[in-house]
């Protein structure tokens, strides 16, 4: 068969608004999945046993199951608890739960990771359990996590595919959709993986130019 | 008499079922310095971060300069748990300085000595930094202001953390095993900073190997073996002769490696 490049021409308009929707629903799902990870984590580490036993429950059973299966069960099984949601902000919850139980384990390390004495050393000179958290804490943290961030944020972007079967108008979906209607599934597939393949490229250059950034603050080992 | 600067009461420590500290009581003197030595897991570092507030006590009391530190004498005997706030005053009038120096990675040693001062005290920024200079000068690191801990030497990053210590003033210094991890080459000039604070009538309490320091610079020295303390007394008391047994021996080990430059 032919390699149709008019073809890829005609659609990019439509395939603009994808990939927007893609990027779109992958930066609120990312912020929204480290913020959620780094609270679920904080509550872990410092709110009572009666907190961090269900929270710990939680994200075991996140990351036990496939995310296409818990999708579905927002989706199409929120409706039976009250949970009527639009594609779009179902998959954004969905991606945002997804990822927050895994960045709650990065963050759990990432805390653990800190030598206990920095922190002694803060009390010490009289911060409290507040300002050690934003002061030593998160900036600490925040060098030891950032290559498992960077590959947690890639995991997501592919991800976002999966959103593709509760109707969010994201690349996956219109691409494929373009693909069976056009009966040409090769061009629009090898389209695909190159977005994808593009971005999370990028994504990986700028994480490895943070870590560079960062590495005049990297750990003594004394 | 003046009140001692720390004195420890009844203190016992446990860890789980261990009980690393059986019963100290101890008093550290005004602008002396004091010397704990004893061997490997007699104690010594237990008792230093007890004062520091940094393990509770899981009997038995400690004053600050007369006031309690953590726990007050209760009713029915029993220490009851103080105000957070309480503690945190009490704390302040001490400074700590670890083994592993524990400087935080992510900020300069200007930035390592001004922080408690901008985030606790609400210093502006500029004063804060100036008075973070002069105790910089004072350990000798005014030109590494700008520099990383990890761009540091171990010696330069235990200077900058006494540093870190001094400049909220506090009262009392504590110093655990603050040579430890140095080599033999980077000690001299921690222990020169430490001699200098001395000098100056500073109230400090160290735990050290450093024998020959803890014999020329303090002026009260306490042995501790298995969680007791064995005896207390100045440098002559102590080394001189006739000694107790457990302590020739500890000193033996000393003395096996060379390091005879005592007495």
């Amino acid at each position: 068969m032919n390699f149709d490049t008019n073809l890829i021409v005609s659609m990019m308009p439509e395939l603009a608004r994808a990939f927007g929707v893609t990027l779109l629903t992958w930066l609120v799902g990312v912020i929204g999945a480290a913020i959620l990870g780094f609270l679920v984590a904080v509550a872990r580490r410092y709110g009572s046993p009666w907190l961090a036993y269900p929270l710990r429950l939680c994200v075991e059973v996140i990351r036990g199951t496939p995310f296409l299966i818990q999708l579905f069960l927002l989706y199409y099984g929120g409706p039976f608890i009250g949970l009527s949601l639009d594609p779009i902000p179902a998959g954004l919850l969905g991606l945002a739960v997804y990822g927050a139980a895994y960045f709650s384990e990065i963050f759990r390390a990432g805390f653990e990771a800190v030598p206990p004495g920095h922190v002694e050393a803060a009390e010490c000179v009289g911060l409290n359990r507040r300002q050690i958290i934003q002061r030593i804490l998160i900036p600490e943290m925040t060098m030891l996590v950032l290559p498992a961030s960077v590959n947690m944020a890639i995991v997501l972007l592919k991800e976002t595919a999966v959103l593709s079967i509760i109707t969010v108008p994201e690349l996956t979906l219109v691409i494929s959709a373009i693909g069976s209607q056009q009966y040409a599934f090769v061009e629009s597939l090898f389209l695909l993986a190159l977005f994808y393949w593009g971005l999370v490229e990028l994504s990986g250059r700028l994480g490895r130019h943070m870590e560079a950034r960062l590495s005049k603050y990297r750990f003594v080992t004394a | 008499m003046t009140t001692p600067a720390i004195s420890v009461r009844g203190l016992i420590k446990r860890f789980g079922d261990v009980e690393v500290l059986h019963g100290i009581d101890l008093d550290i003197p005004q602008g002396q310095v004091s010397c704990l030595i004893g061997p490997s897991g007699s104690g010594k570092s237990t008792l230093l971060r007890c004062m520091a507030f940094l393990e509770e006590a899981t009997d038995g009391l400690i004053f600050i300069n007369g006031e309690p530190l953590g726990y007050a004498p209760g009713p029915q005997g029993k220490p009851v748990r103080l105000p957070a706030a309480r503690i945190r005053a009490v704390r302040s009038q001490i400074g700590m300085v670890f083994q592993q120096f524990n400087l935080w990675p992510h900020m300069t040693a200007l930035g390592n000595v001004s922080e408690a001062l901008k985030t606790v005290h609400g210093v502006r920024k500029s004063e804060a930094e100036e008075r973070a200079m002069v105790q910089l000068k004072k350990v000798g690191l005014a030109e590494r202001a700008g520099h990383y801990p990890s761009q540091l030497s171990g010696g330069q990053q235990q200077r900058v953390a006494i540093a870190r210590a001094l400049a909220l003033e506090p009262k009392i210094m504590l110093f655990d095993e603050p040579t430890s991890s140095l080599d033999p080459e980077l000690t001299g000039e921690v222990l020169n900073v430490m001699r200098a604070l001395a000098a100056d009538g500073m109230t400090m309490v160290v735990v050290s190997h450093e024998i020959g320091f803890a014999a020329a610079v303090c002026q009260q020295i306490a042995f501790l073996d298995n969680g007791k303390l064995l005896m207390t007394g100045t440098p002559q008391e102590i080394f001189g002769k006739p000694r107790h047994p457990r302590l020739d021996q500890f000193l033996d080990t000393y003395l096996d490696r060379g390091a005879a430059m005592l007495v």
